[in-house]
């Protein structure tokens, strides 16, 4: 039974959103997400500085069997990246949550965070498969 | 039936195991009028006997004639151990190594070959082969496209003395996805790169340079400006090379200050016969920060579950089996058993073996050039310094020289005509460590009499 | 203790001054090298073995030994028609004139070779229904590469530029997709239904304007036929797209059925399944291509062309390479020079072989040995993805009952398969069925090899109930144990760095 905490955000591609104070948000991928990707391998993160648009793929996560895009859950700029998860990919397979979060936004709009799921209504997306 | 062991008996069992009254009803899925009526178009088969009969009578037909051919295929004495070592069943006949723990054999052996292939090119990590030299060159500007995040262009500059099919086969791959080519001149005395004619692209954004050393017309390049004036321009240096001349050529890894990022070329000269243009393989090796974009199958070593070191495919998720549309590349099938050829090769030969084999063929084509321009109406035309191969020009048009040359069982080189008239009627020789003095002599010979008719007029 | 690689690295024979003297030329003077600029000299040697032929021999010889292969195992990998290798055919291909050939030699000095590839093609087009072939592209996603890349050249040819999206269904190889997006295109999935065909409705909702065609093999990659291939062929043609045939497959219908009859466009074969060319650890192959007659303008280049019967003047010779001249539409030059010649010889040393009634016997025993184990372990308490359909040449198991069961799954079968001395077959391929096993006999197999296949299966069946450890193991008896993957990706080691390293 994977760990969905009910004070997150999420978005039907498995990431988790965040929102820390100073209107950053904070993004990673859910522990549903890092189960079936196996042991992770490589992350690739996106340039800090760089701007997103709702929906774009900014990273990838790797696994030997896998290899996923993510997808940023709002727009936004790129204000931080966990640089740790170069040497440590498997952070990610150990604290999906905590150590393991991927980056930092700040979203360029307000209320752009809408649009995603919450808590429960995620849980029902993993379950379905 | 050749190959096909079932007895009357072993049918009957089967049939009656599965349930069907006949292999016939196995196909009652495919609609009637999908089946095929006739296959008179096709031959009746033919006993081994038959078919080695068959092949014999038409290798006869094609003559065993003195080759003074390059241009991309080599002939180079390939030790008798090479082919009778890969061709055993456990290589010849053996799959892809997915089942890592069946195939420790090939793995091993690919990663000895990646081993000589990064050091050979001065780099730090190689794949375990792509096609050919072509379509490595066209792999290897997709991927400085992928690496080279500053460049928005997707633009390449492609020297005009890059071997023309190399040039042709990047263009038909690469065009598909939005790459733009533009062409670079080379000197015309000198017949290499010249910085003096790049000017044009000052200013302009380009993801990569290709540079190929030697070049198409077996001119030596100054390879190290390129390289420091592409890097000048944030560029990628995409170098194309002749594995035997790095055995007397600094490797593309020490060109200009930082060396090159992506190295390509043909690896038929490692153990490949020439047949017809293939089999071969095409070798890319590249610096470890952009392995990531590398197409192909790569080896690691690791360990197995007693802590025993072994060999197993790694970074697949880049490949087309797991990544799908996003793949680096969609190759599958490569070149495995000529790599091995190549690794065989490599390790019989050494480091000292391939110098030499490299200095006798520089020796030889020198002996032949001086040999055919003694001939009047012979001309070298480019002066700078060559590797194995050199553009002689003639004072009358090729062809028909070199089919009266073809008459007396040589091949004499390749005409240029169609793919650099600038040259006038001009010539692409190359003599290699297999030809003799004897063979260069009665080259020398046929060509003086090929040429003297006109001289009466 | 710490445990050593079966067979050490080639470098670790090396020794200071030695090598294989008896390979090398002779040093000889010369001004061309001493000519050599400098600065452009190689300063350091490469690291390259220092060995003696022996060691070298010794060496490779060995780790040849560590490897499964078709001359030792049986090898039912679906979908890569592991079929016996016939060593005639490699004899043929290495007598010295084809062997010792250059690309460019003249063709008055090749009409042999040109001869064997010209009726290569004639037979590839014969077996297979199509009005074009070219033999150039050098594996079968090549192949796929210029089948998708001559759609793309047609519609253009058309005028018709919106078309850029290739439809692929669900279950497809991975290099479908990969090479629709090599050609500047779109891959769109369909699904598939519940019955191993191809959803027709969602095929119908998919494909419009924007298709440039469709990407399918036949049997599919789930093993069995597509009824409805004459249906699905005009739904796609009516919407202005083209179909191309993935040959992965054929060896199910040689002789039997042809993808021309079923409406393909466009077809890539591969020589090193169908027809028999060797695998050699991963290549070389050959993926010719062959088309209908509104795509002929298109293929690739070169191909063998022979001067018709009215025109042929004496001494002159009859077969030749086509080029630009001939084909001023053609997407171009795949290759270097004429394709994987050596490769395209051994085919065609076996079609030879085989003949007319040889070909057809293929597709029938083939699958006749693909139904015959399916029934067998179903009846032993396998269960088959498909139960309802009739095997082509492969079908797929499915172990999700067995997992759920035992907590077995596919790649422990496949593992413990080894140890009994069987190559495993394709895993979790398609991706669609969940823990598949994917399983293709050929017809080079006796019923003798299938049953010991079955015998072993049984055992694998039993362990999984009463000793399921020895799966979650395996492989037991190889030289090596089962290989850590993640630290293979994640501690990158990829060349020998010397005694150190």
């Amino acid at each position: 039974m994977s760990k969905i905490p009910a004070d997150l955000k999420y978005t039907r591609s498995h990431e988790w959103l965040k929102v820390l104070p100073e209107g950053i948000v904070e993004i990673g991928i859910s522990d549903h997400a890092q189960e079936s990707l196996g042991d992770l391998v490589f992350v690739e993160l996106p340039e800090v500085g760089r701007s997103l648009a709702t929906g774009e793929a900014c990273a990838v996560v790797e696994s030997v069997k896998a290899a996923s895009d993510i997808y940023a859950p709002v727009a936004a700029t790129v204000v931080a990246i966990n640089v740790q998860l170069a040497e440590s990919p498997e952070l990610i397979n150990q604290d999906p949550y905590g150590r393991g979060w991927i980056m930092r936004l700040k979203p360029t709009a307000q209320g752009a965070d809408s649009g995603l799921l919450s808590a429960l209504d995620y849980q029902a997306l993993a379950a379905a498969g | 039936m050749p190959f096909i062991p079932h007895t009357d008996d072993d049918e009957r069992e089967m049939l009656a195991a599965i349930g069907a009254p006949s292999i016939e009803a196995l196909f009652d899925e495919i609609p009637p009028n999908l089946r095929v009526q006739s296959l008179d178009e096709l031959p009746t088969g033919l006993s081994e006997l038959e078919a080695m009969q068959l092949m014999a009578a038409r290798a006869r037909q094609d003559r065993r004639a003195l080759c003074f051919i390059g241009a991309g295929a080599y002939e180079h004495h390939i030790p008798a151990a090479v082919w009778s070592t890969i061709t055993r069943g456990e290589f010849y006949s053996a799959y892809t190594p997915y089942q890592a723990e069946a195939s420790q054999g090939t793995l091993q052996s690919i990663y000895e070959y990646q081993s000589m292939m990064a050091s050979l090119t001065g780099m730090q990590v190689s794949n375990a082969s792509l096609y050919d030299g072509a379509t490595a060159v066209a792999e290897g500007c997709l991927m400085a496209v992928r690496a080279n995040r500053r460049s928005k262009a997707a633009r390449i500059l492609l020297p005009r003395s890059l071997h023309p099919h190399y040039r042709a086969v990047t263009l038909a791959t690469a065009l598909n996805q939005g790459l733009i080519f533009d062409t670079l001149p080379y000197a015309r005395d000198a017949g290499h790169l010249s910085l003096d004619s790049f000017p044009a692209h000052d200013g302009q954004d380009f993801t990569a340079l290709v540079i190929q050393q030697p070049n198409f017309f077996g001119v030596i390049e100054e390879v190290d400006a390129l390289t420091d004036w592409a890097h000048a321009r944030e560029a990628l240096v995409i170098a194309v090379v002749n594995p035997i001349s790095l055995a007397l050529l600094k490797p593309p890894g020490e060109w200009g200050a930082k060396g090159a990022d992506i190295v390509v070329g043909e690896g038929q000269p490692l153990g490949c016969p020439l047949s017809s243009g293939g089999p071969y393989f095409g070798f890319m090796t590249t610096r470890m920060q952009h392995v990531r974009q590398m197409p192909g199958r790569i080896v690691g070593a690791t360990v197995d579950a007693d802590g025993r070191p072994g060999f197993s495919l790694t970074l697949q998720a880049r490949e087309q089996h797991i990544r799908r549309a996003k793949a680096t590349s969609n190759i599958c099938t490569n070149q495995g058993l000529l790599m091995m050829a190549g690794t065989l090769y490599l390790s019989l030969m050494g480091a000292e073996g391939l110098e030499r084999v490299a200095a006798t063929s520089m020796a030889r084509t020198e002996e032949l050039v001086r040999a055919l321009t003694a001939i009047a109406g012979v001309r070298r035309v480019f002066a700078r310094p060559t590797f194995h191969e050199a553009v002689l020009t003639l004072d009358r048009p090729v062809a028909p020289v070199l089919a009266a040359l073809a008459q007396r069982d040589i091949q004499g080189g390749l005409d240029l005509i169609d793919h650099y008239p600038e040259l006038g009627p001009a010539l692409l020789v190359c003599a290699t460590e297999t030809k003799s003095s004897a063979d260069i002599e009665a080259y020398a010979s046929a060509l003086s009499e090929a040429l003297r008719p006109a001289r009466a007029a | 203790m710490t445990l050593s690689l079966r067979e050490k690295l080639i470098f670790e024979y090396s020794r200071p001054g030695r090598g294989a003297r008896g390979q090398w030329p002779g040093l000889p003077a010369s001004a061309a090298v001493d000519a050599l600029p400098e600065g452009l000299r190689r300063r350091r040697r490469p690291m390259l073995p220092e060995v003696s032929e022996l060691d070298a021999v010794r060496h490779y010889t060995r780790l040849s030994q560590l490897n499964f292969s078709i001359d030792t195992h049986f090898y039912p990998l679906g979908s890569c028609t592991m079929k016996y290798n016939p060593r005639a055919c490699n004899a043929a291909a290495l007598l010295p004139e084809f062997a010792g050939r250059h690309p460019l030699a003249p063709i008055e000095h090749g009409q042999g070779f040109l001869s064997c590839m010209y009726e290569l093609q004639e037979m590839l087009k014969a077996i297979t229904g199509m009005r074009g072939v070219a033999l150039s592209p050098l594996a079968g996603a090549h192949g796929e590469f210029a089948g998708v890349a001559m759609i793309r050249a047609y519609h253009r040819a058309r005028g018709d530029l919106a078309r850029d999206e290739i439809i692929v269904p669900q279950a497809a190889h991975g290099t479908n997709p990969a090479t629709a997006t090599m050609c500047g295109c779109v891959a769109r999935e369909v699904a598939v239904g519940a019955d191993g065909d191809a959803d027709l409705e969602a095929l119908r909702a998919a494909v419009g304007p924007k298709t440039a065609g469709i990407m399918l093999t036949n049997p599919s990659t789930l093993g069995v036929f597509e009824r409805r291939i004459e249906e699905l062929a005009r739904i796609v043609h009516e919407a202005g797209g083209l179909l191309y045939y993935d040959g992965a497959n054929l060896n199910a219908i040689l002789g039997k059925a042809r993808p021309g009859d079923m409406g393909f466009d466009v077809i890539h074969m591969n020589l090193h399944k169908t027809f028999s060319t060797p695998h050699g650890g991963g290549g070389p192959g050959a993926g010719p291509v062959g088309v209908s007659a509104r795509l002929l303008p298109f293929l690739p280049l070169p191909i063998v062309g022979r001067e018709p019967d009215a025109e042929r003047v004496a001494a002159k010779p009859i077969y030749r390479w086509l080029g630009e001249r001939d084909l001023p539409q053609s997407i171009g030059r795949l290759t270097s020079f004429g394709g994987n010649a050596g490769v395209l010889l051994r085919a065609y040393v076996y079609m030879r072989m085989l003949g007319r009634d040889g070909m057809r016997r293929v597709g029938e025993y083939a699958t006749l040995n693909a139904n015959y184990l399916s029934a067998r372990l179903q009846q032993i308490g396998f269960e088959a993805a498909y139960p309802q359909r009739r095997a082509s040449h492969e079908f797929i198991l499915t172990l999700k009952r067995a997992e759920q069961d035992y907590g077995v799954t596919a790649m422990d079968v496949a593992k413990r398969l080894l140890d009994l001395g069987f190559h495993a077959p394709t895993t979790y391929f398609p991706m669609l069925i969940s823990e598949c096993l994917l399983i293709e006999p050929t017809e080079t197999e006796s019923k003798q090899t299938l049953d010991a296949f079955i015998s072993a299966m049984a055992q694998i069946l039993r362990e999984a109930q009463e000793d399921p450890e020895q799966l979650h193991g395996a492989p037991h008896n190889l030289p090596v144990r089962r290989l850590d993957d993640v630290r293979a990706a994640r501690e990158l080691n990829l060349i020998y760095q010397g005694p150190a390293g």
